[in-house]
């Protein structure tokens, strides 16, 4: 099989590509998506499927949520694309109280069939409504799968899953990575949920991560690398499910476990991790556990403000010599 | 020729829309220098609608706003140092650097922020016209948005509230065509603002946007409508944007033609051409633009010098009790 050096955002572009040319019920709706999206992922996808399937909306976030349900109540597959994460916030009632619990509530006869796309984080100083990493938020919603690659192949082949998924997956497209390329397959094969992925082996540290800030924490973890610590560095991958087991048998090799994510520290998802090692393995078997994220303050505009909040290699480095201690 | 309209007024409404043409451009520039940072929406070619309203409001009256908000902001009164300042993301910023200019406000003359989501300064107008109303105030709210905001349910909802309790705000409908990408006409069913404000019993009408004495008599009408208790009203300003939707986007989509048959309707060139046909020298018109034009680069040049915040101010302004201390753990 071939591969191609692409883009993340081309590398989304070709995985709905596939699919919607595999499965005529695929089809895709939300703002500016006939005129290739707002980043180009859905660029050319007028002229293959037709104004049917490729649906420009107007600009009624609670319509594009739930109508990409109902949709999907009649057997299509919608692609609902939110644009920016932070509009979801204009839909959360047809994401949280009907997507993720219809088909509980109604005892197992609905199928919300639907991904749900809203590329999210820090991205070109656009300040606090267009910045926000929530996706802890989701996790802790009963009846989704939340998705948050770092790579283009991952963000493609977790995309086809995604598509073919019969629950509804919540896809945080890491917006900032969208430039970063990386090898694709031409025939781009589903990646299953709840597996992470292993970037660097190491006895020393275990590091966790996910989504936009993995080039920050692969960075830090060479730096680490060139003062002899040698991090174990995991990407989850998805949030839900997430691959306990091998975050667990990590730190059961290396005794010590930092888990960074872009998101608020406070009440974010690497204190699940955090909770869930220490519950599996038992405080005896773990030297250092803790966690590393933006401060509880919302994402400010100029430059030096932004760079305060955001978590660097440099803090990475600083909070895993901590943990070595 | 509207006889309403003495030399004085039509200097003041021309002024004030050289300046936001003057801020907005000096900023495009600024921004493809690449010292103002993040997403910049200009609405050049629109001033005649923010400029043509405010100058009808008081100090004390309240506006929201949307994403393209430098012309409220600017025609509310909104000092042009510490906007510009805040563009440039710098210290002395009326937001103090966190908001940058999709955020632009200035509550000290009544500007309650621009809105980085669409029709999202709708309820804030509506909750604040309630508030003037229950303290017996006698200003009103006004409130910006694009025609692209009618489709989400803040519109329908705010407009169905301010009828529901009767209270002092203006809506005004800035019609620009275009919704980001997509001509709204594509994405909106029915006859439109007026006949959605209509079922929900708020009275509206259409002005020409670039006709900034239309847009001053209908204004200044209906706020005095709207300030002596008679209900919300809705104003529809016709215009056309004639730069892209951000500082990014060339708009290489809309046909050459249509920006180009724009321009000829540009508000600030047709209210120039009024004042020289009534007598204004061509010396006075001249230098009311370049006075606009010295004033916004002193402002950049003031921005560009202004310092950097400090880091610690990312942590001011998040909430009394319980906020993180700078260097303190998250
Ligand atoms: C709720 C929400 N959805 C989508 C966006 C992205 N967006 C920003 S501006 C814009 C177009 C708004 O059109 P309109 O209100 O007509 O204003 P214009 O840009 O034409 O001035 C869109 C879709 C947003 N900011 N908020």
């Amino acid at each position: 099989m071939s591969v191609q050096s692409v883009s993340l955002v081309e590398a989304v572009r070709l995985a709905a590509l596939q699919e919607m040319r595999r499965d005529p019920t695929v089809w895709v709706l939300g703002e500016d998506v006939a005129r290739g999206g707002l980043y180009g992922q859905y660029r050319d996808f007028l002229p293959e499927f037709g104004a049917e399937r490729v649906v420009s909306t107007p600009i009624s976030e609670s319509t594009i949520m739930g109508a990409g349900l109902g949709a999907a109540l009649v057997g299509t597959r919608p692609i609902i694309e939110m644009r920016i994460f932070d509009f979801v916030m204009c839909a959360m009632d047809e994401l949280v109280n009907q997507i993720a619990k219809i088909r509980y509530m109604f005892g197992g006869q609905a199928k919300p069939s639907v991904v749900i796309r809203m590329p999210h984080g820090i991205w070109r100083n656009s300040a606090a409504q267009h910045s926000q990493t929530l996706e802890s938020w989701f996790v802790h919603l009963p009846g989704v799968i939340v998705v948050t690659p770092s790579t283009p192949a991952d963000a493609a082949g977790l995309l086809v899953t995604a598509i073919r998924s019969d629950d509804p997956v919540l896809f945080f497209d890491p917006k900032n990575l969208f430039p970063v390329t990386g090898e694709v397959a031409s025939v781009i094969e589903p990646i299953p949920f709840g597996k992470a992925r292993r970037v660097r082996e190491g006895r020393d540290l275990t590091l966790v991560s996910w989504s936009a800030i993995m080039p920050a924490v692969e960075q830090a973890a060479a730096t680490l690398a060139a003062e002899g610590i040698n991090v174990d560095l995991l990407d989850l991958r998805t949030l839900w499910p997430w691959d306990r087991e091998a975050v667990c048998a990590s730190v059961e090799k290396t005794g010590r476990l930092l888990v960074v994510h872009e998101a608020v520290e406070a009440a974010g998802f690497g204190a699940e991790v955090v909770a869930s090692v220490i519950e599996d393995l038992g405080p005896a078997g773990i030297k250092a556990a803790r966690r590393l994220g933006a401060p509880r303050i919302p994402v400010p505009f100029a430059p030096p403000l932004e760079d305060a909040v955001k978590v660097t290699p440099d803090k990475i480095v600083a909070a895993a010599r901590g943990t070595m201690r | 020729m509207q006889p309403q309209h003495n030399i004085r007024r039509l200097v003041e409404l021309y002024s004030a829309m050289c300046r936001i043409r003057a801020f907005e451009t000096a900023a495009l520039t600024a921004h493809k220098e690449g010292v103002i940072p993040g997403p910049l929406h200009v609405s050049i070619g629109q001033e005649g609608v923010a400029t043509g309203v405010c100058l009808n409001l008081r100090a004390s009256d309240r506006i929201t706003s949307n994403h393209r908000g430098h012309g409220h902001a600017l025609a509310k009164g909104a000092g042009v140092q510490g906007m510009m300042r805040e563009l440039f993301g710098r210290e002395g910023g009326h937001c103090r650097g966190k908001g940058g200019s999709m955020h632009i406000a200035d509550f000290s003359v009544g500007m309650l922020g621009a809105n980085g989501v669409v029709s999202g300064g709708i309820p804030i107008a509506v909750g604040a016209a309630q508030g003037l109303k229950m303290t017996k105030s006698d200003a009103i709210a006004v409130c910006f948005f694009g025609d692209g905001a009618i489709n989400r349910g803040p519109f329908l909802e705010g407009l169905n509230w301010a009828a529901l309790y009767h209270l002092p705000v203006l809506f005004v409908c800035e019609d620009n065509g275009v919704a980001a990408f997509t001509r709204t006409e594509a994405v909106t069913a029915g006859p439109g603002v007026i006949a959605r404000a209509a079922s929900l019993g708020v009275p509206g009408e259409t002005v020409d946007g670039n006709d900034v004495m239309a847009v001053d008599e209908a204004a200044g009408r209906l706020v005095a409508e709207v300030r002596s208790g008679k209900g919300p009203r809705l104003l529809q300003a016709r215009t056309y944007r004639i730069t892209g939707h951000t500082s990014t986007d060339a708009a290489a989509w809309r046909d050459p033609a249509e920006v180009a048959a724009a321009k000829t309707r540009d508000p600030i060139e047709k209210l120039a051409n009024l004042l020289s046909e009534r007598g204004v020298a061509a010396s006075e018109i001249d230098g009311i633009r370049s006075a606009a034009e010295a004033e916004m680069a002193e402002a950049v040049a003031d921005a560009k010098a202004a310092p950097w915040p400090d880091e610690a101010i990312a942590y001011d302004d998040v909430q009394d009790v319980g906020a993180v201390a700078f260097g303190g753990r998250a």
